[in-house]
C-alpha cells in the first residue's frame, strides 16, 4: 500500500524560461534555504530537458509533473505513486482558471498580479489537495472577495483593529 | 512622509534593473523604507508594504522582519489587510517561526466571521500549513464547519479536517460523525474533498476501514460513479467530454483502498470498473488519466481474472501510444505488476524492448527494469541480444544497472556455457568500466566452473584486452584468467574457435604493460602480480623472466604488490619446493548462496533466534553484533571485532586478492556474514568432515578441566583432537547444578583471541536440574592453526530462584595437549 502522504502535491512552482522564480507554492514545512536549493535544483533539471521528453521526472521520493505555457514552467511535486496524468490536468485547469480571470492570460500578469495567482491558486488547491472541480466557482469566488476589498475611502475610514 | 510607492509601481521599477547588483540595491532601498514605515506602526500602509515584502521575498530577498506584520494583517477589521495578512503567513509564517502560533487566535476567530470569504481565508490558511498545536487548538472549530449546509465552506472544512488528521492523527476519531452525510451532497466540491477525507481515514486506520466497508461505503460510491458516467454534458465539470475527472479518479482510489484484499467490496465495483475500463474516451489525455487509476485499482484489489487481463491490455494499449506520458506510466504500472501477472505482460514483451530506443531517460529506464523481469528460459537469447545492443548504446548512467542485470539473467538462464561466456564477454568489452566490483570475483567463479571453456575463455579475454587494458573489471578478470590458464593459452589448442598463436613473452608482456600503466588501479596491478607468479608453474621457457619480474616489485611504493612480490620472492628462493602445489590450478568452487557459506560463527548455536534476540544488536545485523559483544568480553588489543558484512558480497573463496597463498583461504582478513547458525551445515573450513564429529580418541591422554564452578554451576571440559586436522579441538562442555533449584534458560557463550575461531553447537538443552540429577552439554569446536596458547572467555546467563543470573569468567587452565 502507501505509505502516509504528507500531501498529495508537496510544491507547485512557476518560472519563466530563464529561471525566475514567478510563483512557489509550498504544501511542506522545509527552511528557507532548503527551499531555495529545490527551487534552484529542479529549474535547472527541468530548463534541461528535452523538447520530444515526457512530462515526468524522477526527482529524489517525488516525480516532478511539468508542463510549459507560453514563456512559463508549471511544476507540481507529486508522490511517486500518484496519478501523474492526473495532474497534468490539475495543472491545465489552474491553467484556465488563470486564463478565465485575467482574460487570455501571460506571464507578464503572473508577475505584475501575482498576489492574485496566489489568490486563484488557494482557491483551487488546499493543503495539496483539490478543493474544487467546478471551472466556474473558484474564479467566482475570487471575483467575489475582490468586490469585498474596500475602496480607498472604505479602506481609509474603516478602523483597523 | 510621502506614501509609500505602489506594489505594481516597484515591480516595473525592479525590472528595469540591467543587473543583479542594481536590483539589490533598489530592493535594499525599499525594504529600509518599508522597515521605517512598520516601526511608525502606520495602519493604512501596512497592507501595500507587506504585499511589497512578499514580491521582494519571491526574488529570494529576506522577508523575517515582516513576520509580525502579517499578524497584524490579518487581525485587521478590513478584507483587504486579512487577505494580503493570510498570504504573508503562508509564505513566511510556517510552523518552523517562533510566531506561528501567535496567528491561532485571529485564526479561529476568523472561522466564526460572518463573511464567507474570511472564513475562507482561516480554512485554507490552518489547511496549508496549521502546526500540530494550532490544528490540535482548532480541530473543533473545523469540525464545526465540516457540518454546515454552506458548500463553499463544507468543502474546505474537509481539507482543513485531511490535514488536522495529518498533523495529529489521534484526532482522526472526532471526525467521523460528520462524514455520515458528507456524500448525499450534491456540490461537486463538497464531494470530491470529502472522498479525499474518506481516503485519508481508511489509509490510516485499520479501524475505519472496516467502519466504511461497513456502512455500504463501496455501494454510495459506485452509485456517485455511474452517476457521473452516465449524466448528461456539464459544462462546469467537463474536461474534453469526461464529467468530472477529478473525481471520477478519487472515487477510483478510495475503491481502491476499500477493495484492497476484501473479496466482498471487490465483488460490489467489479462492474463499474469494467464499464470505466471499457467506456471510457482515450483520445485526450483526461480520459487515460482515468483509465491508468482504473488499472491501478483493478490490479490492487481482488478483481477477477478477466479484469485483470483487461487492465493489462489496457496498459498495453497505452504502451503503443504516441503520447510519451502515457507510454511512461504504461511501463511504469507494468513493473509493479510484472511479477502477480507475468504472462500476461509477456505478452507486450516487443513493444516494451522497443521502448529501450526511446528518448526519454525515464522512459527508458522503465523499459530496461521491465525487461530484465521479463527474461525467461525462452526468451532469453532474444532478449540478450537487445539489451546488448542497449548496454552499447544508452547513458552512462545505466551501464552499470544494466551490466549488472545481464550478469544476473545470463546466469539464471544461460541456454549454453559458451553463451554464457561470450556474453559476459560482451558485457566486459562494451560496458568494462561500469561494471560493479562484485561482479568480478562472481565472473571468476563462473569461469572457473566452466571447466571445458577455459581455454576458449582465456583466449577470448586475451584479445579483448590485447589493444586496451584500461577497463579495470575486464582487465581484473583477464589477468585472473591468463594467470590461471595461460598454459592453454600458448599451447595453442582451443575447440570454439580458431586458436591464436601466442608465445609466453607475449603474455607477460601484456601483464607487465598492465603492472606499469598508469591506467590500472591498484587492485588490477595485483591481480597482475599475481597471474604473472602463477605462470611461473605453467610456462616452461620464461620462469626467470618471471622471477625478474617479482623480484623487481619487491621494492615496489605499492605496499600492496610489495608485500605480494616479497612474498613470491621468498617462494622462489625458500620455499620452491611448495610452489607447485600452491600454485595449482584453482578447484571448482562451492556456488555461494546469497547467504553466505556458514562460517565459524560465534554464538552459541542456538537454532532459535529468541535468544539472539535477547541482545539488543548496536548493529542492524543481528549475528555479527553478537560476535562483537563476545568479542567484547576479551578486551585487550589483540582482539578485533568480527564486522558484519552484507551477506550478498562476494564468495569468500573467489577472487585474486583472496588468493592467500600463505594461508588458508579462511583465514585472510576479509570478514564474513553470520547468518542465523544452522548446524546442518558444516562450516566452510571444516569442510570435508563430516558433521559427525568423527574423531579419534587420540583424545585419550588429554585431561579433563573445570573451567568454571561458582554459585553451584559447574562446568567441565573435555577434550578431543582430530585426527586429520591437527588444528582443530573439540571441546564438550558439561554443565551441572548443585543447588536445590533448577537452573533455567541457561546461555553458554564463548569467545577467544582473534588467532583462534570457534563455533558452538547446539547445547542439549537450556535447563540444568538441581541436585546434580542432569547436565547440559554442548560441543565447542576450536581452530587453533597458530597453536597458539588456548584461551578463552565464557558468559554464562541463567534464571535461577526467580532472579536473573549472568557471570562471566576466564578460561585459563587449558591443558597444553589440548592445544599443542
Amino acid at each position: 500500500g502507501r505509505r502516509f502522504l504528507i500531501s498529495e502535491i508537496h510544491f507547485i512552482l512557476l518560472f519563466s524560461r530563464q529561471g525566475k522564480l514567478r510563483l512557489q507554492k509550498w504544501y511542506t514545512t522545509l527552511p528557507d534555504k532548503e527551499k531555495k536549493k529545490i527551487v534552484r535544483e529542479i529549474v535547472q533539471i527541468i530548463l534541461a530537458r528535452h523538447q520530444k521528453t515526457s512530462s515526468f521526472v524522477d526527482w529524489k521520493d517525488l516525480k516532478l509533473v511539468y508542463k510549459r505555457y507560453a514563456s512559463l514552467y508549471f511544476c507540481c511535486a507529486i508522490e511517486d505513486q500518484d496519478n501523474e496524468l492526473l495532474t497534468l490536468e490539475v495543472v491545465h485547469r489552474y491553467v484556465e482558471l488563470l486564463d478565465r480571470y485575467f482574460g487570455n492570460v501571460c506571464e507578464l500578469d503572473i508577475i505584475f498580479n501575482f498576489e492574485k495567482a496566489y489568490f486563484i491558486l488557494d482557491e483551487f488547491i488546499i493543503g495539496g489537495e483539490v478543493q474544487d472541480t467546478s471551472k466556474r466557482s473558484a474564479v467566482k469566488a475570487i471575483e467575489d472577495s475582490d468586490m469585498l476589498q474596500e475602496t480607498v475611502e472604505e479602506y481609509m475610514n474603516k478602523p483597523a483593529f | 512622509m510621502p506614501a509609500p510607492i505602489r506594489l505594481r509601481e516597484l515591480i516595473r521599477t525592479i525590472r528595469t534593473a540591467r543587473t543583479q547588483a542594481e536590483e539589490r540595491e533598489m530592493i535594499q532601498k525599499e525594504c529600509a523604507a518599508i522597515r521605517s514605515s512598520f516601526r511608525e506602526e502606520d495602519n493604512t500602509y501596512r497592507c501595500r508594504n507587506v504585499a511589497k515584502l512578499l514580491y521582494m521575498h519571491m526574488l529570494g530577498y529576506p522577508a523575517h522582519f515582516g513576520q509580525l506584520e502579517c499578524l497584524k494583517l490579518i487581525a485587521s477589521q478590513k478584507f483587504t489587510d486579512k487577505r494580503i495578512g493570510y498570504l504573508g503567513a503562508m509564505l513566511l509564517l510556517d510552523e518552523r517561526q517562533d510566531v506561528h502560533l501567535l496567528m491561532t487566535n485571529c485564526i479561529k476567530n476568523d472561522l466564526n466571521h460572518s463573511t464567507q470569504y474570511v472564513q475562507g481565508l482561516a480554512l485554507c490558511t490552518l489547511g496549508c500549513m496549521g502546526s500540530s498545536e494550532m490544528c490540535r487548538d482548532l480541530a473543533g472549530e473545523v469540525e464545526k464547519l465540516l457540518k454546515t449546509s454552506n458548500s463553499y465552506l463544507r468543502k474546505k472544512a474537509a481539507l482543513c479536517a485531511v490535514h488536522v488528521i495529518r498533523k495529529v492523527p489521534e484526532l482522526m476519531e472526532m471526525f467521523l460523525p460528520a462524514t455520515k452525510n458528507l456524500l448525499n451532497e450534491k456540490n461537486h466540491g463538497v464531494l470530491h474533498t470529502s472522498v479525499v477525507l474518506l481516503t485519508e481515514m481508511c489509509e490510516r486506520s485499520p479501524d475505519m476501514l472496516a467502519h466504511f466497508r461497513k456502512v455500504s461505503l463501496v455501494p454510495q460510491l459506485v452509485r456517485i460513479l455511474k452517476n457521473l458516467i452516465m449524466s448528461g454534458y456539464s459544462p462546469e465539470h467537463d474536461v474534453s467530454g469526461i464529467s468530472d475527472p477529478f473525481l471520477q479518479v478519487r472515487i477510483l482510489r478510495l475503491l481502491r483502498i476499500l477493495g484492497r484484499n476484501d473479496d466482498d467490496s471487490s465483488e460490489a465495483m467489479n462492474d463499474i470498473l469494467a464499464q470505466v475500463a471499457t467506456n471510457t474516451e482515450t483520445s485526450k489525455n483526461v480520459g487515460n488519466a482515468i483509465l491508468y487509476e482504473t488499472v491501478l485499482t483493478i490490479m490492487d484489489i481482488k478483481s477477477e481474472s478477466g479484469l485483470r487481463v483487461l487492465a493489462i491490455n489496457i496498459l498495453g494499449r497505452f504502451l503503443l501510444n504516441n503520447d510519451k506520458n502515457i507510454r511512461y506510466v504504461a511501463l511504469t504500472s507494468l513493473l509493479k505488476t510484472v511479477q502477480t501477472d507475468h504472462n500476461a505482460v509477456q505478452r507486450h514483451r516487443s513493444t516494451i524492448v522497443d521502448c529501450l530506443k526511446d528518448l526519454d531517460v525515464s522512459i527508458k529506464r522503465r523499459a530496461m527494469e521491465l525487461s530484465f523481469a521479463l527474461v525467461n528460459g525462452n526468451n532469453v537469447r532474444g532478449m540478450m541480444k537487445e539489451l546488448l545492443y542497449f548496454l552499447d548504446s544508452c547513458e552512462p548512467e545505466f551501464k552499470a544497472d544494466c551490466a549488472s542485470g545481464i550478469f544476473l539473467a545470463a546466469e539464471k538462464y544461460a541456454p549454453s556455457k559458451r553463451w554464457h561466456i561470450d556474453t559476459i564477454m560482451r558485457v566486459l568489452t562494451t560496458a568494462g568500466s561500469y561494471v560493479r566490483d562484485d561482479a568480478v570475483p562472481n565472473l571468476i567463479q563462473l569461469i572457473t566452473n566452466s571447466v571445458e571453456m577455459h581455454a576458449y575463455t582465456v583466449q577470448r579475454l586475451y584479445k579483448a584486452i590485447l589493444g586496451d587494458y584500461s577497463q579495470q573489471p575486464l582487465v581484473q578478470v583477464a589477468s585472473w584468467c591468463i594467470g590461471e590458464y595461460g598454459d592453454l593459452l600458448v599451447s595453442g589448442q582451443c575447440e570454439e574457435e580458431e586458436p591464436i598463436q601466442v608465445t609466453e613473452d607475449e603474455v607477460l608482456d601484456i601483464l607487465e604493460s598492465i603492472l606499469i600503466s598508469n591506467m590500472s588501479a591498484s587492485v588490477t596491478r595485483g591481480y597482475a602480480l599475481t597471474a604473472i607468479m602463477k605462470l611461473s608453474t605453467r610456462f616452461t621457457c620464461t620462469v626467470n623472466r618471471i622471477k625478474k619480474v617479482v623480484s623487481i616489485y619487491g621494492s615496489s611504493i605499492d605496499v600492496e604488490l610489495q608485500q605480494r612480490a616479497v612474498e613470491y620472492n621468498a617462494l622462489f628462493k625458500k620455499y620452491d619446493h611448495m610452489r607447485p602445489a600452491l600454485l595449482e590450478r584453482m578447484p571448482v568452487m562451492e556456488k555461494v548462496t546469497t547467504n553466505g557459506p556458514t562460517e565459524i560463527v560465534q554464538t552459541n548455536g542456538e537454532t532459535e533466534p529468541a535468544v539472539l534476540e535477547t541482545k539488543p544488536p548496536p548493529s542492524g545485523l543481528q549475528p555479527g553484533s553478537q560476535a562483537n559483544d563476545l568479542l567484547d568480553l576479551l578486551g585487550g588489543s589483540d582482539i578485533t571485532p568480527v564486522i558484519p558484512t552484507v551477506p550478498t558480497s562476494k564468495p569468500a573463496s573467489a577472487g585474486g586478492e583472496l588468493l592467500d597463498l600463505l594461508g588458508d583461504l579462511n583465514l585472510t582478513g576479509s570478514p564474513v556474514p553470520a547468518p542465523a547458525p544452522q548446524i546442518s551445515q558444516p562450516p566452510f573450513l571444516l569442510d570435508g568432515l563430516p558433521s559427525q564429529p568423527l574423531f579419534n580418541d587420540i583424545a585419550a591422554g588429554i585431561p579433563s578441566i573445570t573451567a568454571y564452578n561458582k554459585n553451584g554451576l559447574k562446568i567441565d571440559f573435555t577434550f578431543e583432537r582430530s585426527n586429520t586436522n591437527p588444528s582443530v579441538t573439540v571441546i564438550t562442555i558439561q554443565a551441572s547444578n548443585s543447588t536445590e533449584l533448577d537452573m533455567t534458560d541457561f546461555v553458554f557463550q564463548a569467545a577467544v583471541p582473534k588467532t583462534f575461531q570457534l563455533q558452538l553447537l547446539s547445547p542439549s538443552s537450556s535447563v540444568i536440574p538441581a541436585f546434580n540429577s542432569g547436565t547440559i552439554t554442548q560441543v565447542i569446536k576450536v581452530l587453533n592453526p597458530q597453536k597458539q596458547q588456548l584461551r578463552m572467555r565464557i558468559k554464562l546467563t541463567y534464571n535461577h530462584k526467580g532472579s536473573a543470573m549472568q557471570d562471566l569468567a576466564e578460561v585459563n587452565n587449558f591443558p597444553p595437549q589440548s592445544w599443542q
